[in-house]
């Protein structure tokens, strides 16, 4: 195999840039996006940026780090910031209920606003629909962004069935939003009869039937009112998600992609990273985190095995014998996870990686934030 | 052979946080049921493929391809739900509807039930599931001894298995929500067991305990904890205090190093005690865990750790650990 090393990515370069004013925490589930996402804008706040970090679920302990306790969907100050420099960080959890019913008071009259507020559709629309959570995060991330107040954000992504949801939900669901089928379904019967006809040359009669048999008529006529209160915002909703798709290509973005040397997450990460290079997004890098250690000094896998080996024989030096065994099965991880890591280099060569040490306890408060922000940018 | 502990379930639903490695877990469980002569169906609904990755086998069509053959016979087949082709299926199967189909395909509907409106891809990945584990063969007896889901993880589990509350809130009477109460009806059922996958740290298990409240509290069956990726201690446990505090007995180690032909010295004994301090202090960290994981008061199954990751061979290892401690 080729093992080229990838080159290092610069995480403080990328935080101290005056430039880069989005940060975009990206991967599978279980990699420690949150938590990356959470190091990176504790470090740049520390270094003299005002950031705010946008968190879609996070463990309740490391909320609580960041003084979260309730989730308001309002930048909160983090207390406990060494801001020697002039830093501020601020924290919010996404409320996507709260985000959508927020986008509706804004843009619709009082009286209209309360109408669909209390419609059963658009209540299952802004707590269940898939795709709900990934708009509202982008939609926060463009509010976040007009308002003009941070020097950078940072966006913890929701967690998905795919990575790539977080790019393509938004535009599912704006388009379902805006598009020909809300309408058709929104229409009263008789309309909507001729409606079909027009989309469909043939076979409506059995298209009408058989929304009405599938969905029933209970839903039609949710959806009925849903869409006759709503008519004011039509073209919004899909353009909404179209101008934070624009932002997100814009350079002062940059994705960071989290994984770790895991097949699964390393694959999802490839998927990623191939689907933000063919939509020309700027991916800043690659975090690997749960990296087992190698270090250069000391023995080999096979000279400690073999060593322990000898000891056995002796029937002696049980604590040393432990100790060797010890460190082979360490240097074994090490060289698995560093083979993981060529692998995916080869096939991104040009992706900038940075390697985060399996930490021996789970990071739930500053402290440990700090840690893993320090580890996010040591050159090894 | 033990009597397993999940006599009378016919549908065994795995999840685990991501990275817990839930779906290595279902396969496991799969095989170790086939074995002695049954037939068991794998299934898988995230759209990933992981059940051709595991198996080393071309990706699954939407069809029921065998996967493997099981210890002492018994047959492993393996299903890759796709929401689209479930949904075709799903409108051919209840409503006879053919070239209507592709008319609600042209208007967007199929990609509105498949990926938008809550429940309905659940519904629909479920369903291909509930029928599967319900069809029979001609002969009166059930086509397959066991159903294995590989779910969805963790933070959707109680959401994606709640497909009738999904779906009421949305079509309260018809046929879908119909559909959906036989659904629901098998998953809360004693013929249903939801395992739930962690490892022994600390966010794993609490989402493990978090997801174990949840599933009660929507009245769907826990079945049991199955802790992976188990590594033992290498140390015994006066060494493992001991390294913890720094305190091992640092000539004895060089003594046995000098003895194994190692003359490194000091900066060595140095490594190998910090390697040990960090070893101690993961092994004390898991030890919290297993009683976290104990108090759930769930049957717990531990699969120790495969080095060399998971090929077949180790499915059917970690298959055999199953059934020995009364999985299957």
């Amino acid at each position: 195999m080729n093992t080229r090393p990838s080159a290092h990515f610069d995480v403080d370069g990328l935080l101290h840039d005056t430039r880069t004013r989005i940060i975009v925490c990206c991967g599978s589930g279980g990699v420690g996006k949150t938590t990356t996402a959470a190091a990176v804008a504790l470090r740049a706040a520390e270094h003299g940026r005002r950031v705010v970090v946008l968190t879609i679920d996070p463990a309740r302990r490391l909320a609580q780090s960041l003084g979260l306790t309730e989730l308001d969907n309002t930048p909160r100050q983090v207390p406990g910031i060494a801001n020697a420099g002039g830093g501020r960080l601020d924290a919010m959890m996404l409320d996507m209920k709260r985000t959508f019913d927020e986008i509706l008071e804004a843009h619709a009259t009082p009286e209209k606003a309360g109408k669909i507020l209390a419609n059963p559709f658009y209540q299952a629309l802004s707590s269940s629909f898939a795709g709900t959570q990934e708009y509202m995060a982008m939609e926060k991330l463009g509010q976040l962004r007009a308002r003009d107040e941070w020097d950078l954000i940072v966006v913890d992504t929701p967690p998905s069935r795919s990575a790539l949801d977080f790019l393509d939900a938004p535009e599912r669901l704006g388009s379902f939003l805006d598009g020909r089928l809300i309408r058709l379904l929104g229409m009263p019967a008789r309309a909507g009869g001729r409606a079909y006809l027009r989309v469909l040359q043939a076979g409506f009669g059995a298209v009408t039937g058989a929304l009405t048999r599938v969905l029933g008529g209970e839903l039609l006529g949710d959806v009925q009112t849903f869409v006759a209160a709503l008519d004011t915002m039509f073209g919004g909703f899909r353009e909404r998600a179209d101008q934070t798709y624009a932002l997100l290509k814009r350079p002062e973005t940059a994705f960071v992609v989290v994984s770790t040397p895991e097949l699964d997450a390393l694959r999802e990460a490839s998927y990623f990273v191939e689907r933000l290079g063919s939509d020309a997004m700027p991916l800043a890098g690659l975090v690997l985190n749960r990296m087992h250690r190698e270090r250069p000094d000391g023995l080999s896998e096979h000279q400690a095995t073999a060593a322990a080996d000898r000891l056995v024989s002796t029937r002696e030096h049980r604590l040393t014998t432990s100790l060797l065994r010890l460190h082979a099965a360490n240097l074994r991880l090490a060289t698995r996870d560093e083979h993981r890591a060529a692998r995916f280099t080869a096939a991104h060569p040009t992706v900038p990686v940075t390697r985060v040490p399996a930490l021996p306890i789970d990071v739930n408060d500053l402290r440990g934030l700090r840690e893993v922000g320090s580890e996010l940018v040591a050159q090894r | 052979m033990p009597v397993s502990d999940w006599e009378g379930v016919r549908l065994h639903v795995v999840t685990g946080k991501g990275g817990t490695g839930k779906t290595t877990v279902a396969a496991a469980l799969a095989l170790a049921l086939a074995s002695g002569g049954h037939k068991v169906l794998l299934v898988e609904v995230e759209e990933r493929q992981g059940l051709a990755q595991l198996f080393d086998v071309a990706p699954l069509p939407y069809e029921e391809r065998r996967l493997a053959v099981a210890r002492d016979g018994g047959d492993l087949f393996g299903l890759a739900v796709d929401a689209q082709q479930a949904m075709y299926e799903y409108l051919d199967l209840y409503y006879r509807l053919g070239r209507a189909g592709r008319a609600l395909d042209r208007m967007g509907i199929i990609e509105f039930a498949t990926t938008v409106a809550p429940g309905m891809r659940d519904v629909l990945l479920t369903g291909k599931t509930y029928e599967a584990t319900r069809r029979r063969r001609t002969d009166g007896g059930f086509v397959y001894d066991a159903v294995v889901l590989d779910a969805p993880p963790t933070g959707r589990i109680t959401r994606f298995l709640s497909v009738n509350a999904a779906v009421t809130s949305l079509a309260r009477v018809g046929p879908v929500s119909r559909h959906a109460a036989a659904i629901t009806e098998l998953i809360s059922s004693p013929r249903t067991a939801v395992h739930v996958v962690t490892v022994l740290e600390e966010m794993p298990v609490q989402e493990t305990a978090d997801t174990v409240g949840d599933l009660d509290d929507a009245g769907i069956p826990v079945g049991a904890v199955v802790v992976n990726q188990v590594r033992r201690p290498l140390l015994t446990v006066r060494d493992l205090a001991a390294a913890r505090q720094g305190r091992l007995d640092r000539l004895m180690i060089e003594a046995g190093l000098r003895v194994a032909g190692l003359t490194q010295g000091e900066s060595l004994v140095d490594r190998l005690a910090a390697e040990a301090a960090a070893h101690a202090e993961r092994v004390a960290l898991e030890k919290r865990e297993r009683t976290a994981v104990a108090a759930l008061d769930r049957p717990t199954y531990e699969l120790p750790w495969l080095p060399d990751g998971i090929d077949l061979a180790g499915l059917y290892e970690l298959g055999a650990a199953l059934s020995d401690q009364g999985a299957a």
